[in-house]
C-alpha cells in the first residue's frame, strides 16, 4: 500500500481545517476528505442518519447505495484491490453491522484495507438491548485488524485518522469504527495531528540486513530455484511488482504464484509457471516439490498451497519474506525468514546481489529449465474440446481472447469457475484480478466487480460466476443499474454447485446431496427485470459473437453461458496428498477418481 | 487418524514435538477491550491458557501488564507470541521462561496469592492453623468458626496448601493467578523502560 501511505501523509500534512469546531458526523466526512476518500459504499439506518445528512450536503465524496450491507463490504474490497486505496463503508447499527461480518472476515483473510464506519445506539443506551443494538466491536473483534468504539467526541478525529493508518499500513486489513449516534451529534474540535494514537503500532518496513545477505547467498547458490509469490506483492504496491519482475529478470528463475498473487508477475512471460497449489499447474507444483531453493514472497504457505505439510518441498532451503511475523513458521518451518515490506526488501536483495556481483548458476539453472520444459510438456491444462457443448475451460479462453484489447478487470465467485478463471485467464498486471481466496466467499465476485467499476468507470469489468454463487448477491444488479455501472456477469452455468459436486464425486460415492441447482431462474428475464441486459449462449459456435455483444453493451449484463454440467476441475492435488501426486485432467479415468482420496484424506479435507 | 502417517492438508503439529509450559508477559495499552482481544485470540486460535492475570502497572502511561501461563509445542508458542504482537495495542511480548533459561535459571520469578477459607472445630481447626504456620500462610480473617488464610508462593506450593486444607474444612478458595518477572536488574523493556 505504499502509494496510499504517501497520499495520506501528504494530504494530512497539508490539511488546514485542523482545529475547527464541528459535530461528529461532519468529522467523519472531513476525515474521509483528508484521507483521500472519493467513494463510499453504504446503506442508511437510524444510527447513521446524522452521517447520511452530511453525505447529502456535500459533493466531494460519492456515496454508492448498495442493496445489502455485505454487498457494500465486497464492493469496497474490489475497489481497494483494484486501486491500492482503502475501501470505505458506512452502515447502520445492529443488522447493518452484522451483515458486514462476512465481508470483514473476507478482507481480514485476504489482507484488504477496509475502513468500515458503523452507527451505534446512543452511548447511554449501550448495554440496554436498545433497538438495533448489537455488540459491534465484540462481534467484529476477531474479523478486523483493529476496531474502536468511540465514547467521546474528543477521541473521534484521532480514531478516524488512525483507522485509515492501521487499515493501509503493515499487513493491510479491515478496521471498524463504531460511532454512537450521540457522538455523531456532539460538537468538538477537529484535528489531523493524532495519527500516532497507539505507540505500540509500528509495522516493520526494512528487512534485516543479515537475513538479506543470507538470502542472496542462498539464491546465488541455487541449482533448482523457484520464486513463489502471493497476494502480499500486490498489497505492497507497484514498486513491489516492479522489483519482483526485476529479480526474475536478473536471476532467470521460474515464477509461480498463489491465487491471490496472480498478475504481479506477467502470465505472458516465459518464466511464468502458472498458479500453484490444489488446482495449480503440474509444472508449478512439481517445481515446488523438487526445488532446492524456494523464495516465498508475500505468501503464507496456506494449506491449499502446501498439500500435506510433511511432504511439502522436502529438499529445499526456504526463504520467506512477509510483512507479518506471524505468517513465518506458522505452517512450514523456513530457513531464512525476512520480515519487511516486499518493495523495500526486494530492492535491498537486488542491491546486494549486484553489489556482491552475484551470478546465477547458469548451467544448473539451464538444466532445471529443461526439466521444467518436460513437466510443461504434460500440458496439465489440456482438456477435451467439444463441438456441441461449451466446455467451461473453453468459455474462459474465449472470454480472455475477447477481452485482450480492453482494460479488463476480472472478479470471481467461488467454485470451479473461480479455478478455471485462475487457470485459463492470463493476467499480466497486478490489481486486475479480484477473488476471495482465504475465506472463499460465494457472493463476493459481483459486488466486488461493482466496486471495481466505480473506481474504473471505462474499464471492462467481468464477474466470472457460477449459477449458485451469483444468487447470493444478485440484488446488487439494482445498484449497478442505478449508478450506471456496466458490470458483466459471466455465469458458467453448469446447473450444479460444481465444486461441491466434484468433491462429492471424489469423496462421497457420487451421492450428490443438495448440490444440484434446482429451480434456477431464467437469468435473461431476471436481468431484464432489473433493467439490465440478459444474454444466453448454448453452442460453442455462437460463443465469440455473444461475448462480443456482451462487451459492446454499455449496460450491466448477465451472460448465461450454458456449459457442460459434469466437468471436473483439474489438475488437482487431492486432499492429503503431496505436490507430486497430482491428478491430471486428460489422464484421469473413473478408477483414478475412485482411488484419489483414501479414507484418511476423506476425513480431513 | 493413525499417528505415524498424517495425511491431511490441515496437518500442523509435527510428531514428537513436546508441549512445554511458558510464562509470557505482555505489555498493553490500558484501554477498553484489550483483555478481550488477548483472550479472544487464545480461544479463537485454540491456544491454552493455564493462568492469566492483568492489572494496570504504569498509571501515567496507561500501560497494563498481562501475565499468561500457556502450554504448547515450541512452534505453537512462537505463533502465540507473534499473534499477540499483531494486536494493535500490544507494546511488547516477552517470554519470561525463555529469558530465564537463557540466564541459566529454570524459571522466572513467579508468585501467586490465594485466599483460603476454612471452617472447622476441635482438632481439625488446630491442625489447619498448624499447617498454615508451616506454609507461612497468614490469618487475615477469623471467627470461632472459621479462618481465612492468605497464602503467597509459587503455584505448586499454593496448590499444595489448598489441597492439605481440603479435609480440614475447606470452604472456598480464590487465587490471583500468576504474577511473574524476570530475575535480575533488567526491566521488561530493557534499560529505558
Ligand atoms: C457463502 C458460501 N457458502 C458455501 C460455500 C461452499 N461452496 C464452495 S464452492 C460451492 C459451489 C459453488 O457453485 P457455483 O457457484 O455454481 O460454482 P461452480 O463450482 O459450479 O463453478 C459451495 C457451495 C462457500 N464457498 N461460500
Amino acid at each position: 500500500m505504499s502509494a496510499n501511505k504517501q497520499t495520506t501523509d501528504t494530504i494530512l500534512a497539508g490539511a488546514s481545517i485542523s482545529g475547527v469546531e464541528m459535530n461528529g458526523a461532519e468529522m467523519v466526512l472531513q476525515a474521509f476528505r483528508d484521507n483521500g476518500v472519493e467513494h463510499v459504499f453504504g446503506y442508511p439506518g437510524g444510527a447513521v442518519l446524522p452521517i447520511y445528512d452530511e453525505i447529502f450536503q456535500q459533493d466531494d465524496v460519492e456515496h454508492i447505495l448498495v442493496r445489502h450491507e455485505q454487498g457494500a463490504g465486497h464492493a469496497a474490497e474490489g475497489y481497494a484491490r483494484s486501486t491500492g486505496k482503502p475501501g470505505v463503508v458506512v452502515v447502520t447499527s445492529g443488522p447493518g453491522a452484522t451483515n458486514m461480518v462476512t465481508a470483514l472476515t473476507d478482507a481480514m483473510m485476504d489482507s484488504i484495507p477496509l475502513v468500515c464506519i458503523t452507527g451505534q445506539v446512543p452511548t447511554h443506551l449501550i448495554g440496554n438491548d436498545a433497538f438495533q443494538e448489537c455488540d459491534t466491536v465484540g462481534i467484529t473483534r476477531p474479523c478486523t485488524k483493529h476496531n474502536w468504539l468511540v465514547k467521546s467526541i474528543d477521541d473521534l478525529p484521532g480514531i478516524l485518522h488512525e483507522a485509515f493508518h492501521v487499515a493501509t499500513t503493515g499487513r493491510p486489513g479491515p478496521v471498524v469504527v463504531d460511532i454512537p449516534k450521540d457522538i455523531q451529534f456532539a460538537k468538538g474540535l477537529y484535528t489531523t495531528g493524532q495519527r500516532r494514537y497507539h505507540k505500540s503500532y509500528h509495522p516493520q518496513r526494512e528487512g534485516d540486513a543479515h537475513a538479506i545477505r543470507m538470502a542472496v547467498q542462498a539464491l546465488a547458490s541455487a541449482k533448482k530455484p523457484v520464486l513463489y509469490t502471493g497476494g502480499g506483492v500486490i498489497n505492497s504496491g507497484d514498486g513491489a511488482t516492479a522489483k519482483l519482475r526485476e529479480l526474475a529478470e536478473l536471476t532467470g528463475f521460474p515464477v509461480t504464484s498463489t491465487l491471490m498473487g496472480l498478475g504481479a508477475y506477467p502470465a505472458s512471460s516465459d518464466k511464468w509457471l502458472g498458479m500453484l497449489g490444489m488446482h495449480g499447474t503440474y509444472e508449478a507444483n512439481m517445481v515446488m516439490h523438487d526445488c532446492d531453493v524456494m523464495f516465498c514472497i508475500g505468501a503464507r504457505f496456506d494449506d491449499r498451497i502446501t498439500g500435506r505439510t510433511d511432504a511439502f518441498s522436502p529438499d529445499s532451503i526456504k526463504i520467506h519474506l512477509d510483512i507479518d511475523p506471524s505468517s513465518i513458521n506458522k505452517n512450514i518451518e523456513v530457513d531464512i525468514p525476512i520480515v519487511g515490506d516486499i518493495e523495500y526488501v526486494l530492492a535491498a536483495i537486488i542491491h546486494v546481489w549486484k553489489e556482491e556481483q552475484r551470478k546465477t548458476d547458469i548451467p544448473a539453472v539451464k538444466d532445471w529449465w529443461r526439466q521444467i520444459e518436460k513437466w510443461r510438456g504434460r500440458k496439465s491444462l489440456a482438456y477435451r474440446k467439444n463441438d456441441d457443448v461449451i466446455m467451461p475451460q473453453y468459455a474462459i479462453e474465449r472470454l480472455y481472447e475477447a477481452s485482450k484489447n480492453h482494460d479488463t478487470y476480472i472478479t470471481t465467485e467461488v467454485g470451479q469457475h473461480q479455478m478455471w478463471a485462475a487457470q485459463y485467464f492470463g493476467f499480466d498486471e497486478p490489481n486486475h484480478w479480484m477473488t476471495s481466496g482465504g475465506l472463499g466467499t460465494m457472493g463476493y465476485g459481483f459486488p466486488a466487480a461493482m466496486g471495481v467499476q466505480v473506481a474504473h468507470r471505462d474499464a471492462l469489468v467481468i464477474d466470472i460466476a457460477g449459477d449458485a454463487s451469483i444468487q447470493m448477491m444478485l440484488q446488487e444488479l439494482s445498484t449497478c443499474v442505478q449508478f450506471d455501472l456496466p458490470v458483466k456477469i459471466f455465469i458458467l452455468n453448469n446447473q450444479y454447485m460444481g465444486m461441491v459436486r466434484q468433491w462429492q464425486q471424489l469423496l462421497h460415492g457420487n451421492r450428490l446431496s443438495n448440490s444440484y441447482s434446482e429451480a434456477l431462474p431464467d437469468f435473461v428475464k431476471l436481468a431484464e427485470a432489473y433493467g439490465a441486459v440478459g444474454l444466453s449462449c448454448e453452442k460453442p459456435g455462437d460463443l465469440d459473437d455473444k461475448i462480443a455483444e456482451m462487451i459492446e453493451v454499455q449496460k450491466p449484463v448477465i451472460f448465461d453461458c450454458r456449459v457442460a454440467s459434469l466437468t471436473n476441475c483439474f489438475p488437482m492435488i487431492p486432499s492429503g496428498k503431496a505436490h507430486n501426486e497430482m491428478l491430471l485432467g486428460d489422464e484421469v479415468d473413473d478408477e483414478d477418481i475412485d482411488k484419489a482420496i483414501d479414507e484418511e484424506g476423506a476425513t480431513l479435507v | 487418524m493413525s499417528n505415524e502417517q498424517p495425511k491431511s492438508a490441515y496437518f500442523l503439529v509435527q510428531n514428537g514435538e513436546q508441549e512445554v509450559t511458558h510464562t509470557l508477559s505482555v505489555l498493553v495499552d490500558d484501554e477498553p477491550g484489550v483483555l478481550a482481544r488477548v483472550i479472544g485470540l487464545f480461544s479463537g486460535r485454540g491456544y491454552n491458557i493455564e493462568s492469566l492475570t492483568v492489572s494496570e502497572t504504569e498509571h501515567e502511561s496507561h500501560l497494563s501488564r498481562i501475565t499468561i501461563v500457556t502450554k504448547g509445542t515450541p512452534r505453537v508458542l512462537e505463533q502465540i507470541k507473534n499473534q499477540l504482537a499483531r494486536i494493535v495495542p500490544v507494546h511488547a511480548v516477552k517470554d519470561l521462561t525463555t529469558i530465564a533459561l537463557e540466564r541459566g535459571n529454570d524459571k522466572p520469578l513467579e508468585r501467586e496469592l490465594a485466599l483460603v477459607k476454612v471452617c472447622s472445630t476441635g482438632e481439625n481447626r488446630l491442625e489447619a492453623l498448624r499447617l498454615a504456620d508451616a506454609f507461612k500462610a497468614e490469618v487475615v480473617d477469623a471467627t470461632t468458626d472459621h479462618f481465612i488464610f492468605q497464602m503467597t508462593g509459587r503455584t505448586p506450593r499454593v496448590e499444595q496448601f489448598v489441597s492439605v486444607m481440603g479435609p480440614l474444612g475447606l470452604v472456598e478458595v480464590c487465587k490471583t493467578g500468576v504474577a511473574a518477572v524476570s530475575r535480575g536488574p533488567e526491566g521488561m523493556m530493557g534499560e529505558d523502560a
